[in-house]
């Protein structure tokens, strides 16, 4: 009864989490009668009487709320389909994409063209994963310029820190501009970028080590 | 090599017991460029799978709304045996990606991504008997490795029957044994208990299956216990 396997361990899929019903599963584990079993790789993690898994591993997951990065890879007569790396397709409506009034019958590439990368935010995540992009809001717009780089989307909170600490680091120090998407793409923009994709690596590979803020400052403070 | 008519098999030609497997070594993310991949190595049979996916499924009518797909792909590498293999799809290979589709199903959870497909390529890179098996353990490290939501890992290993012994995780030479040899590949689920691949070349009796079933399910712990090492060594510390 109770937990077995303990708070920030590892677990493979199959693994028994807990037994009994004194826990409910959150995201990554599941339950079986009366196990909660893990269901990806991944940390153990415990809030109360919830248990949920850390993932290691794996594709981004939308969530209602989400800042993403995406391309457009479809204009349809109401908006445009844009992929994020997930596995089905994101739309944004044309009432959603800006605050221009757009004439019905106008030519929707005149906003977003096909292969225009996007900052948007998601708004709605329906069944069968339907998703609703918007970019009305705070820093939502479209990417010119600049380079996109991949990350793992399970870094994605390392890199931005808490409320926001390392990346608004890495702005100041770097002097570039930083979009982060929570799908794991990074866009950056500005002179001398090849330091900041190192420290952005840095954190990707380091990124349970302690000690990381002092170790990006002085990667990007020595220049 | 010709084998002498003897009916006694007391012996195993590697000098293993009936119940000892060969040396196991698996790596996960082998292949850089896919989600998730594995390597997996039985004896002298090699197996590396890659995952691709979750991913847009097409063409649009095999589609499902409800849920992914699961679509394998078995292949064995022209050089993999002895006597060049001609590549491209069999009625062998076909047969084998059935199997090993219907193998792994039970294990993952597809119900999050709609309309979707999860490619799973396993090729035999060095074949020497069992490899259906060495594919099907080398693809649920490599669908772990991708982070696809999973019930439990699957682990699979052969059993049989040869010159009168039941033993575990036949070679080459033993499946050809001359006197008579049954091979079994069994895949098997070990949290859940439960068996997704039986198939039998050859002929044994009910007690004989029921014993080589046992012998089955105690080796493919062991095959997990590789499994998750194999997990750890890439994650754990990073």
């Amino acid at each position: 009864m109770g937990l077995i396997i303990k708070e920030k361990e590892f677990v493979i899929p199959g693994d028994i989490v807990a037994e009994g019903i004194d826990y409910l599963p959150a995201g990554g584990v599941f339950r079986e009668k009366d196990k909660i079993i893990a269901g990806q790789i991944g940390i153990v993690s415990v809030d109360n009487r919830l248990i949920k898994l850390i993932p290691l591993t794996g594709i981004y997951k939308p969530k209602a709320g989400d800042v993403v990065i995406g391309q457009v890879v479809n204009i349809s007569f109401n908006g445009w389909s844009i992929d994020m790396g997930f596995s089905n397709l994101a739309l944004l409506s044309v009432r959603d994409a800006t605050s221009e009034f757009i004439e019905r019958k106008s030519d929707l590439s005149r906003y977003f063209d096909f292969d225009d990368y996007i900052v948007a935010k998601i708004s709605n995540v329906g069944k069968g994963n339907l998703i609703d992009l918007t970019m009305k809001g705070h820093g939502l717009m479209k990417l010119r310029d600049g380079m996109l780089i991949d990350v793992s989307p399970s870094k994605v909170p390392r890199i931005i820190g808490k409320q926001g600490s390392m990346i608004n680091l890495l702005k100041d120090l770097s002097k570039c501009q930083v979009h982060v998407g929570q799908n794991g793409k990074v866009w950056i923009n500005g002179d001398n970028c090849e330091k900041l994709i190192e420290a952005i690596r840095v954190i990707e590979r380091e990124s349970h080590i302690s000690g990381l803020t002092e170790k990006i400052e002085k990667l990007l403070g020595g220049r | 090599m010709m084998v002498t008519a003897t009916n006694a098999y007391n012996k195993r030609m590697d000098g293993r017991n009936f119940d000892e497997l060969r040396e196991i070594e698996a790596k996960v993310g082998v292949v850089k460029s896919a989600d998730g991949s594995a390597m997996f190595k039985i004896g002298d049979t090699i197996a590396i799978a890659a995952v691709r996916g979750p991913r847009d499924l097409y063409p649009r009518f095999m589609q499902n709304p409800k849920g992914g797909i699961l679509r394998c792909s078995y292949n064995m590498m022209s050089f993999s045996v002895d006597e060049r293999i001609r590549p491209g799809p069999s009625r062998r290979s076909r047969e084998i990606t059935l199997v090993t589709e219907n193998a792994l199903m039970p294990a993952v959870d597809l119900s999050e991504f709609p309309n979707s497909v999860v490619d799973v390529f396993i090729e035999i890179v060095q074949a020497d008997a069992g490899t259906r098996c060495a594919g099907i353990c080398a693809a649920s490290l490599a669908l772990a490795d991708a982070g696809i939501p999973m019930r439990d890992l699957v682990c699979a290993v052969s059993v049989g029957k040869v010159g009168g012994k039941i033993l575990v995780d036949l070679n080459k030479y033993e499946e050809d044994y001359e006197d008579g040899s049954s091979d079994m590949p069994v895949a098997f689920l070990p949290r859940r208990n439960e068996i997704s691949l039986l198939q039998l070349d050859g002929g044994m009796k009910k007690e004989e299956i029921l014993n080589a079933l046992e012998l089955a399910k105690k080796s493919c712990v062991e095959i997990l216990e590789v499994q998750r090492n194999a997990l750890m060594g890439k994650y754990k510390n990073g």
